[in-house]
């Protein structure tokens, strides 16, 4: 836990430089013209709030007595959290390539089958109906439409039924 | 009178058989929202909100409404079935709501809870509208000036009440206004921020990504690592009996319940507080109230009715600064406040003037959604006993789904779905180290507002920055600012450091 709230303070120092450093390429100081502050002095000094809070937790922690005890992380779950975390990740990265329609039932056949251990049944039922009502709902009647990459030919007797 | 004429006008929208239609949608919709473990109010509503384009921007909002006010009632259920709070602002009803179903008096309780929470919501929605017109009438008055301190007021009282680190709500206070600043600058056009020169971050970053990464995604990654194994839910018989029963006990508790009614909406409009603390606050004051102070605990009726009661007060109390002054009186209120500016109906006093249609139709919109959550509720416990025994992972797959499709479908750019997943990922691990979540989700929808406000007023007052103070109005919300800031500090000062652990929930 204390490990944790150190690594999470470090990283918003740096992320607060980052940010420093992205908003000088405006303006930050007074504009005297104008009048008021130029477009990069807000991002600028917030970020410089946040890195002074996050070095403020950063010195409390090794200053501090009492300090929250227990694992950051529950060991038992962790596994699970990654697990999900990786499979959305890879579910997203797959949309541009392989389509909608390929990445988020795959996604789903993950989820249940593999990862939630449920019949083929149940999972069958989700995986197609899921598609099915994203397709009526997003591009037959909001007329937005989901990436489909490689998966485009086939949609295009779909788009001549209904558009 | 003026005030009947409009309510009037309001119902002659509301009651439309398309709106009628929606609210009775929105609130089934938020009820079981509400009844599943780990979804809120606050995660419905982001993760259907890319939805609602499929109506109009009115009838969008009042769907909206109505899935939090939904919700509200919703959370109560599992509460009481599960013993696990369905939204943190139900915590304080599983304190004699499991009890009494323990006792087998689940569909009772059921009942104590939804009747109270329509005492609750009935009450507050009359407050509301008794407030809303004046308030928008001493908001007409507002410059860009009174703006920037208002705004300023509402952060400061996350630092000064929200209870949580004071340097981490800070840090997130200006996270979240660092994030809005991302785009093109307000006044110059000339574009900031722009991480790794990616084209997706010219339009800035959307409210509804970070909510749907934060509120959808983190949320589930979180559930997913607290939730071990499936609860047991404990069945619950309905009967007239038990309905007439519950309702002469409520009707019984009037006292309490106006008591619950007043302290959640007034204690809802602030944006540090809100549904949660105030239904604990009212849980507290009605057993220092009550004749029967050692039954609390053990499963009193009034100890439901009383949470209960507050909760739906508190969450049409944070509507209330939203509509009139355009400050969000809680993260779901901010989302709402996204959504509105998203449809072009900028939510603040020139709303009651320009698009009165509207807001008397949203308000009316409030008292059908009350109704309707009542019966819905009642009339649906056995489909919600049933949906509780729904397998945690199917319900995270499809909310995993949602969150993806509804993060593309506003923009449609893939960019839009990797910043979910990114602000997923990153907001899991930090709600684990306890930063509040609440102020992020408000800084980012109040960031330009605060921006924009601040520096109109210093162009107007050629760079004079003592024109805040001078205004009378804008120098009192700034020296209320101030006295919420140095709180903390205060109480640092009169006590010794003390490390301080609070549990970190999203404020509803």
């Amino acid at each position: 836990m204390l490990m944790a709230d150190r690594i999470i303070a470090a990283s918003i120092m740096a992320l607060s430089l980052y940010f420093m450093w992205h908003a000088t390429e405006l303006p930050i100081g007074w504009n005297g013209k104008t009048g008021g502050p130029g477009g990069g002095a807000f991002p600028f000094w917030l970020s410089a709030v946040m890195f002074c809070c996050a070095g403020g937790i950063l010195v409390r922690s090794y200053r501090g007595k009492k300090i929250q005890s227990g694992p950051f992380f529950d060991p038992e779950t962790l596994s699970w959290v990654v697990s999900v975390a990786i499979a959305l990740v890879v579910a997203i990265a797959l949309i541009p390539w392989a389509g909608a329609y390929i990445a988020l039932p795959l996604f789903l056949f993950w989820y249940l089958k593999v990862f939630g251990r449920h019949g083929w049944v149940l999972t069958g039922i989700l995986c197609i109906a899921t598609p099915v009502f994203l397709f009526f709902f997003f591009e037959v009647t909001l007329k937005i439409l989901l990436p489909k990459g490689l998966t485009e030919p086939f949609f295009l007797p779909l788009y001549a039924r209904f558009f | 009178m003026e005030l009947f004429a409009h309510l009037a006008d309001g119902f002659a929208t509301s009651l439309s058989p398309l709106n009628l239609f929606i609210v009775i949608l929105g609130v089934t919709a938020g009820l079981f929202i509400g009844a599943m473990p780990g979804l809120g109010s606050v995660n419905g509503v982001a993760i259907v909100l890319p939805m609602t384009f499929i109506v109009p921007p009115s009838s969008a909002i009042i769907l909206l409404c109505a899935i939090y006010y939904g919700a509200m009632y919703g959370g109560a259920i599992s509460s009481i079935l599960l013993g696990i709070p369905g939204a943190s602002t139900a915590v304080a009803t599983t304190f004699d709501g499991r009890p009494m179903a323990q006792q087998g008096k689940a569909g009772l309780a059921l009942i104590v809870a939804a009747t109270a929470s329509f005492v609750g919501g009935t009450i507050s929605v009359i407050l509301f509208t008794l407030f809303a017109a004046p308030l928008a009438d001493v908001a007409l008055a507002f410059g860009p000036a009174e703006e920037f301190a208002l705004v300023l007021l509402a952060f400061t009282t996350f630092v000064g009440l929200g209870g949580d680190d004071v340097l981490k709500t800070i840090i997130m206070i200006c996270l979240g206004l660092a994030l809005s600043t991302v785009g093109l600058d307000l006044i110059s056009g000339q574009p900031r921020l722009i991480f790794f020169d990616q084209p997706g971050f010219y339009s800035g970053i959307s409210f509804l990504v970070l909510a749907i990464g934060i509120y959808g995604v983190g949320e589930i990654l979180y559930t997913i690592e607290t939730s071990k194994s499936a609860p047991s839910v404990t069945p619950a018989r309905l009967t007239f009996r038990d309905l007439w029963y519950g309702i002469k006990e409520v009707n019984k508790l009037w006292r309490t319940l106006s008591f619950g009614s007043f302290l959640g909406f007034f204690v809802g409009m602030l944006p540090a507080a809100g549904a949660t603390p105030a239904a604990l606050m009212s849980y507290g004051l009605s057993k220092l109230m009550s004749k029967k102070p050692e039954t609390f605990g053990k499963g009193a009726i009034e100890g439901v009715a009383s949470p209960e009661t507050a909760n739906n007060a508190a969450s049409t109390g944070s509507l209330l600064p939203m509509l009139t002054l355009g400050i969000p009186g809680s993260p779901t209120t901010a989302l709402l406040l996204g959504g509105m500016v998203m449809w072009g109906l900028v939510p603040g006093p020139m709303l009651f003037i320009e698009q009165p249609d509207f807001v008397w139709g949203l308000i009316s919109s409030l008292y059908t959604a009350n109704l309707a959550a009542v019966l819905v509720n009642l009339a649906l416990i056995p489909l919600f006993v049933w949906a509780l025994r729904m397998p945690f992972t199917v319900l995270c797959a499809i909310v995993l789904v949602l969150c993806i499709v509804g993060g593309f479908a506003p923009s449609q750019k893939m960019h839009d779905v990797w910043l979910i997943a990114g602000f997923g990922i990153v907001g899991y691990l930090m709600r684990k180290a306890d930063y509040p979540m609440a102020p992020l989700v408000l800084a980012l929808v109040l960031g330009p507002l605060m921006e924009k406000s601040f520096r109109q007023t210093l162009i107007a007052e050629q760079g004079n920055i003592v024109a805040f103070v001078e205004r009378p109005l804008s120098g009192t919300f700034i020296a209320i600012s101030v006295v919420f800031f140095l709180l903390p500090l205060l109480k640092y000062v009169k006590r010794s450091p003390r490390a301080q652990k609070v549990p970190n929930e999203p404020a509803e």
